[in-house]
């Protein structure tokens, strides 16, 4: 079930050329994406030339890469050579990338088409997608809610069927909470396993690339595209990649499952865990055997990372400073006066309140009071996860104690929006993979589950996925999705 | 006048073929903005990658300073805007640097004297700023950047407060300069700062007081400047402290042009760097395996050099000399290798060879005479084959040509005539020609000898055995 392993087959076959199913989707961007607001920018002919190409090569019969031909997006802080890098701020408005980031490069190496770049909040720094400097994006489902964030760009444009399946990145659910509101697969791999280089560093110890997708089988298909060790990122792993796609087995019998309490109690909207409960039913059916843990640190996950991941934002943007690219304020008398003006002018408010919180927690005299303490705590929550997997395969928690909430609801305060990461934060901060997977058709409005394993383990998350999605029947919500 | 103490942080480039974190050239002086690439331009989604090359360097020099070398060292960012600083901070080593607790030897005139290394940690250089409209920043109409030397990788070194003059704080950059260059990591050109020394100094009233409050002195780029610097810098501590005033910790910009030391920022303006772990690098892992390869392959050391020479029986002049130069160390070594004795290898490679590679602006490394060459050419000289004054024809002969000493020796025909016959015969020409130096002579004026001696030379064109010529000449005129 496939969309991309079934939109190959027909470019194989004859049955559809790859111009065709360019055109079909750049259309369907030029229809809905006014509304939706997905794009910020559209690579439109460099994707018909593309196509182009591809559709001669297919007819000469050429062995291509599964993903030859397949129409995808990338999200703003992603790389592609030539075309604006924006990060969905004014610093970095008419930025035009000088190289491709290693991602980019191997989907590009397989040959898939980019139709475009996407919105996200601003430097990824939000939830809702709102934080951009250019546009709000809507969510497919319901376009009066947020499509959830950061990259919540990706998750509309795959939402909505502009593309077959995006890039993320996800420092703390930018990914998962995402494909979560809007009904879709969303998969952080393993920190380490994707090369962030050309990845635009929100919090470098935390922020990992991943897809989103329609299905289990795209997400698998497009790790394996881009996973692997890059001799250009010190962080990526050298851990060997395994063929994801061709060991996907939904045989999960006798795997055994952890659900911490604390993220099925606070702050859980009722509809949420409701269809998290019925989820771990149907996984029964399939030979899982599930029950509850508690992990006592989750609470501080959501204080602790508010540390951390501001304290490496608030250098990671130090560059910005108008001296060698990007926004330059114009008329200052001197060089000080024109960082100042030109970070003034050139960030939006949550990504100041960032810099602030993480300037302030890095200073002498706080350092160990905050940066090192949250450390600390980060440790500690890698020591839990790390007992609860000798214990449990896999941990299922809801992707976002909430479904989708509306546009605005929580413009001035920012703290209600914070809560909202607390079952993804966590898994960030232990460098763990994980799958968020739609819960249930969207009725009325999706819930996410989230699949957590131990680090370079994600064959066991897209198997359990796979496994579930097989369940769940989403065969019908893609039909009704494509026609 | 109170009794200084000093510290010192040397900052030395390492002479690595790349930068610290990516693959562009560290050579110096190519047009603005042609070394640079994606990472040491701090552009968005660029990372750096650790160059072991400049690590292998650093372990090198920690283990010639005596330091130790941690199996666990780690990155930190030290944050701070500035136009030259490309990422908005530099990479660099904080708390968990690659060598702790070292030490050097330096000669005093008491003796030699042991100064602390605290540590030696690894970070990479800024851009420069090139100021417009003015010879320094204050009235320039603006400034433009070079970010050719952006992320090269630097070592600093830094000593424990055990300095007590200028003339040790001196000597402690000398020293480390000269294990540095022998170590062949750093070429040590102060002027090109490749090597920068931070002067800490603080004065106290006696050996055993409590140390004052101190001040850092930055740019102080010459051997002439750091002595001069600590003086100046000395005299104005103790002005203060004098009058009753309290010395204010601040760092100072030494002026060489004013002879002055003034503020650049005080304590309270100090920047906040807001160090942390460098999260985009992993921490740096030596293996003890790495290390020994390392230790195996250190080159000697410049003590361990001149122990060997003075052992060797060079004169003290010669030893600075020669060990001033690596190259000129490896030649000496490689001429003496090759059959001369050390005294007389020295005498030739500090004195003639020394001349014309100065004037010819060349080293030891590229010199067209072969160190075997050159112990042929002495071979020559202790044989008899050869006078002295012969040889160094020869040597000017081969260094001009490139030929080898025997190939000269044959085709201009010049070793020395110590043919006693053949002397005797020319002699008696000379003594018939000037019958009267030999009146001179017999009359007791000796000193008349040296003119026949130098008339039987013209006509031999130099290549008469003098001490021959003195024999025959005795014997002839009975003196």
């Amino acid at each position: 079930m496939s969309v991309i392993q079934s939109l190959a087959n027909q470019y194989r076959s004859g049955q559809r050329r790859v111009s065709d199913a360019i055109q079909s989707r750049l259309a369907t961007i030029t229809q809905q994406d006014p509304t939706i607001g997905a794009f910020l920018s559209v690579h439109t002919d460099q994707a018909l030339t593309q196509a182009a190409t591809l559709d001669q090569w297919f007819k000469e019969g050429r062995e291509l890469p599964v993903l030859a031909g397949i129409p995808l997006a990338i999200k703003d802080n992603i790389h592609v050579k030539d075309t604006t890098t924006t990060c969905a701020s004014r610093v970095l408005q008419h930025f035009i990338a000088p190289y491709h980031a290693t991602v980019t490069e191997r989907l590009l190496n397989q040959h898939a088409i980019i139709l475009g770049k996407v919105n996200m909040d601003e430097f990824a720094m939000g939830s809702s997608t709102e934080n951009s400097a250019f546009q709000i994006t809507r969510n497919p489902v319901d376009p009066s809610r947020v499509p959830g964030g950061s990259s919540g760009g990706s998750a509309a444009a795959v939402a909505a069927n502009m593309v077959v399946g995006a890039l993320g990145s996800d420092t703390g659910g930018s990914i998962r909470q995402p494909a979560s509101f809007c009904g879709i697969v969303g998969f952080k791999p393993t920190y380490g396993r994707v090369s962030r280089y050309g990845l635009v560093a929100f919090a470098s110890s935390l922020d990992q690339i991943g897809p989103l997708t329609r299905t289990v089988e795209d997400s698998a298909i497009m790790l394996d595209a881009i996973c692997g060790h890059d001799p250009l990122d010190s962080t990526s792993s050298p851990h060997p990649a395994p063929a994801f796609f061709e060991q996907l087995n939904p045989n999960v019998s006798g795997l055994k499952v952890g659900v911490p309490r604390e993220l099925l109690s606070e702050h859980v909207m009722p509809e949420v865990r409701d269809s998290v409960m019925a989820a771990l039913d149907r996984l029964i059916t399939q030979g899982v055997s599930w029950e509850f843990f508690s992990m006592p640190s989750l609470k501080a996950a959501v204080s602790t990372y508010y540390i951390i991941a501001p304290a490496e934002a608030s250098s990671n943007l130090a560059r910005f400073d108008g001296v060698r690219y990007g926004h330059r304020a114009e008329g200052c008398a001197t060089v000080k006066e024109m960082m100042h003006a030109t970070r003034g002018d050139g960030f939006g408010d949550e990504v100041k309140r960032r810099i602030m919180i993480g300037t302030y927690c890095l200073s002498s005299g706080y350092y160990d009071a905050y940066y090192n303490k949250a450390q600390a705590v980060r440790r500690v929550i890698q020591q839990e996860f790390n007992t609860a997997f000798a214990k449990y395969d896999v941990i299922i928690t809801p992707t976002s104690p909430t479904t989708a909430f509306s546009i605005g609801q929580h413009h001035h305060d920012p703290l209600s929006m914070y809560i909202a990461d607390i079952a993804t934060i966590p898994v960030n901060m232990a460098g763990l993979p994980a799958l968020s997977i739609p819960c249930q058709p969207s009725d009325p409005l999706p819930v996410g589950l989230q699949l957590i394993a131990p680090a370079f383990e994600e064959q066991r998350l897209l198997n359990l996925g796979l496994a579930y999605q097989q369940v769940a029947g989403w065969a019908t919500l893609l039909e009704v999705h494509n026609a | 006048m109170r009794k200084p103490v000093i510290g010192i942080e040397i900052h030395a480039q390492l002479n690595t073929k790349t930068k610290l974190f990516c693959a562009c050239s560290t050579q110096f002086g190519a047009p603005p903005n042609t070394h640079i690439c994606p990472v040491c331009l701090g552009l968005p989604g660029a990372l750096p990658v650790l160059n072991q090359q400049a690590v292998t360097h650093a372990m090198m020099a920690g283990m010639a300073l005596n330091t130790t070398i941690q199996a666990v060292s780690v990155f930190a960012r030290k944050n701070y805007f500035y136009p030259d600083l490309p990422k908005g901070y530099q990479i660099s080593q904080y708390d968990q640097p690659i060598c702790l607790a070292g030490w050097v030897d330096i000669p005093t005139e008491s003796g030699t004297k042991r100064i602390g290394i605290t540590r030696i940690h690894i970070e990479e250089d800024a851009g420069k700023l090139l100021h417009q409209g003015a010879d320094t920043i204050a009235g320039s109409t603006h400034s433009i950047v070079d970010l050719n030397r952006a992320s090269t990788p630097l070592i600093e070194i830094v000593t424990e407060p055990d300095i007590r003059s200028a003339t040790e704080a001196r000597q402690v950059v000398e020293t480390i300069r000269e294990h540095l260059i022998h170590l062949g990591i750093c070429d040590g050109n102060m002027e090109e700062g490749s090597l920068r020394a931070d002067i800490n100094i603080s004065l106290r009233e006696s050996d055993t007081s409590p140390f004052g409050t101190r001040c850092e002195i930055k740019n102080v780029n010459s051997f002439r400047s750091i002595e001069r610097a600590i003086q100046i810098e000395m005299t104005r501590q103790n002005a203060l402290l004098d009058r009753g005033e309290t010395v204010i910790q601040q760092t100072r910009q030494y002026d060489e042009a004013t002879q002055t030391t003034r503020p650049l920022r005080d304590k309270e303006e100090s920047h906040d760097y807001r160090y942390f772990p460098e999260p985009d690098l992993t921490p740096l892992v030596i293996s003890s395996e790495w290390m020994a390869r390392v230790r195996d392959a250190l080159p000697e050391l410049p003590a361990h050099r001149r122990n060997r020479y003075h052992q060797a029986g060079l004169s003290p002049f010669e030893i600075d000399v020669i060990v001033a130069d690596p190259h000129a160390c490896t030649y000496l070594d490689a001429v003496e290798q090759a059959g001369a004795t050390y005294p007389v290898a020295a005498k030739w490679v500090v004195g003639d060879l020394m001349a014309w590679l100065k004037q010819e602006n060349r080293g030891y490394d590229t010199c067209p005479l072969t160190p075997s060459s050159l112990a042929e050419l002495l071979a020559c000289v202790a044989d008899g084959t050869l006078s002295g004054k012969l040889a160094k024809g020869v040597l000017e002969t081969c260094l001009s040509t490139g030929e080898t000493p025997r190939t000269v020796i044959q085709k201009t025909g010049s070793t020395q005539v110590s043919d006693e016959g053949e002397l005797t015969t020319i002699i008696d020409q000379i003594l018939d020609a000037n019958p009267d130096v030999v009146e001179k002579i017999k009359a007791g004026k000796g000193g008349a000898t040296q003119f026949l001696v130098g008339q039987v030379m013209k006509e031999t064109k130099g290549r008469a055995n003098p001490d021959v010529v003195r024999r025959v000449l005795s014997g002839r005129l009975g003196i």
